[in-house]
């Protein structure tokens, strides 16, 4: 019981960042349609640009106080990240537009590649390493299990990357349900024709789309950086395709389906590893991915199109 | 409701639109006065829609231009062109399938104050009092004839000078069409507002607009008030009698 705690305690922690990667290609394919396959490498440089940003402030500006340290360093994350996004967009996938379907997908992997290599000669190719900053946690519950006695504890890191990942997630959301770029955004995802006729401009509101993904990836890379304390060029990758997973898994396009699957992926992942072996995890979760997919081919969220002529 | 031909609110002028090498309007021209309820007749695949589409900049015509109030709105990009004071109701209804009524109403309304919102809705539930009933309801869940409604709404919701609609009466029951018309002659009557009616319902449209437009293949091939049109032998063979579906 004990046992199980935890790891659902880690696997919640491992799936919200991956539910706030997911959101960004979920959010791009909603509007238009595309897979956005350099997505898993722009939240690969936010974490560089995370790590950068905090070793500016702690070793050379000298900031010591954790807490404002880590909040400049999230803010400016999300800020370059988006300047990221955006340019991507703008440079790699704009032009394209109306071009045929796979020009794009092409495109954005061949961005993926380009985003990895860059960093790659930039920063070289060795992991970079960040001491852990926030230690402790809360114990929740004293255990015996097989291996011996066990305090079932949920660390403050872990804590901060859940709290942080339901505070977003719930602005976000009435961001899309609320506001009139959220409105926009829907309609431009249902019907980009008509949203031109009612006056939207549909090129801004994809290219805000992009930069509304790229900051929620800068959260999770500040996060993945934070719990992991390693980073390199090619973390996009694997965090890239877990995440499209959960995306698919909750139903492409829609938003709740993008975290309720990362946090299936993350929970996925850790429960295999805990409970049956390390070296299967990735294929457990892809194959629970399968076996949605075959009973529910657009997701455990999906919408099914329901429309009258 | 007749006005001199300085207080033109559209005009277009030898406009050409092609679907790639497919030419879909020849050298078309076109005249709408402030105030004035104008409509287009014509067959299906006459061109209708895309000279609506083409007002709207979308597709964008190849030739000619197109002058609303005074300015050249030929090559500008859809939504700068809508922001002007122009509303469509397109082909097809074209509702927000899964935005409820309300929502849709509310992206009409997205380039107007705010402040106007609550007034404008009320008068718009007056107009049409099903969508109020169906405020909650998702677009794409609605009856043809509601669709209709609410793509009329929609487009009023955005106060414009100028009113497109694309055959409004389309696959609806007879009632209903009477009640759209009635709509539309009540708007132009009490506000001025200004519209132009692309219909294949000929009858009905060429009774309620002061004036028409006839097009075949591409080409206006006629024009005249409504009552003048409707007694023309060509039209009545081609568009009332024979043709009437």
């Amino acid at each position: 019981m004990e046992y199980f705690v935890q790891q659902l305690i880690n696997g919640l922690t491992l799936g919200s960042i991956y539910g706030l990667i997911a959101i960004g290609y979920t959010m791009v394919y909603g509007i238009i349609g595309m897979i956005n396959f350099a997505h898993g490498d722009i939240f690969m440089i936010s974490s560089f640009i995370a790590l950068a940003v905090f070793l500016i402030l702690t070793s050379v500006l000298g900031f010591a106080f954790l807490p404002v340290v880590l909040l400049i360093v999230l803010l400016v994350a999300m800020l370059f990240t988006s300047a990221w996004g955006w340019t991507v967009e703008r440079l790699a996938y704009r032009p394209l537009r109306g071009s045929f379907r796979l020009a794009p997908l092409i495109t954005a992997i061949g961005m993926s590649i380009l985003l990895q290599n860059f960093v790659r000669v930039t920063q070289g190719a060795r992991v970079k390493p960040l001491p852990p900053q926030i230690q402790g946690g809360i114990p929740l519950m004293d255990g015996m299990t097989d291996a011996g006695p066990i305090v079932v504890q949920i660390s403050y890191m872990q804590l901060i990357i859940i709290v942080t990942t339901v505070v977003l997630m719930t602005v976000f959301s009435l961001i899309i349900a609320k506001t009139s770029l959220g409105r926009a955004q829907r309609a431009c995802e249902q019907d980009r024709k008509m949203a031109a006729l009612l006056g939207v401009n549909v090129d801004r509101t994809i290219s805000l789309t992009f930069v509304m993904g790229a900051a929620l990836a800068a959260v999770a890379g500040l996060m993945f950086l934070l719990l992991y304390g390693v980073i390199d060029f090619y973390i996009g990758f694997l965090a890239g395709v877990k995440a499209f997973t959960a995306a698919v898994l909750g139903g492409i396009g829609s938003l709740p389906g993008a975290m309720l699957g990362g946090l299936l992926i993350g929970l996925i992942e850790v429960f295999w590893a805990g409970y049956f072996s390390v070296e299967y995890k990735d294929v457990a979760a892809f194959s629970i991915l399968a076996i949605v997919l075959i009973f529910l081919p657009s997701g455990l969220l999906g919408k099914p199109e329901v429309e009258k002529v | 409701m007749t006005t001199g031909s300085e207080d033109l609110l559209l005009s277009v002028r030898g406009v050409e639109t092609y679907y790639g090498k497919i030419v879909a309007l020849r050298g078309v021209d076109l005249d709408v006065r402030r105030g004035e309820i104008v409509t287009l007749i014509g067959a299906n695949g006459a061109g209708k829609s895309t000279l609506m589409m083409t007002i709207c900049g979308d597709p964008r015509a190849r030739a000619g231009t197109i002058t609303y109030d005074g300015r050249d709105i030929t090559g500008m990009p859809t939504h700068e062109i809508m922001r002007l004071g122009i509303a469509q109701s397109p082909e097809g209804r074209r509702i927000f399938p899964r935005m409820t009524v309300l929502e849709n109403l509310k992206m009409g309304a997205q380039l107007v104050a705010p402040e106007h919102f609550e007034g404008d809705l009320k008068r718009i539930y007056d107009l049409f009092p099903r969508l109020k009933e169906r405020a909650a309801q998702r677009g794409g869940t609605l009856s043809g004839g509601e669709q209709q409604m609410l793509a009329i709404a929609r487009a009023l919701m955005s106060r414009p000078k100028l009113l497109l609609l694309d055959e409004p009466s389309l696959g609806l029951a007879p009632l209903i069409v009477k009640q759209i018309f009635e709509v539309i002659r009540e708007l132009n009557r009490t506000e001025g507002l200004t519209v132009f009616l692309v219909e294949q319902n000929a009858f009905h449209a060429l009774k309620l607009a002061h004036r028409g437009y006839v097009m075949v293949n591409g080409n206006i091939t006629m024009s005249g008030t409504g009552a003048e049109l409707l007694k023309r032998e060509e039209v009545r063979a081609a568009y009332l009698e024979g043709g009437r579906h």
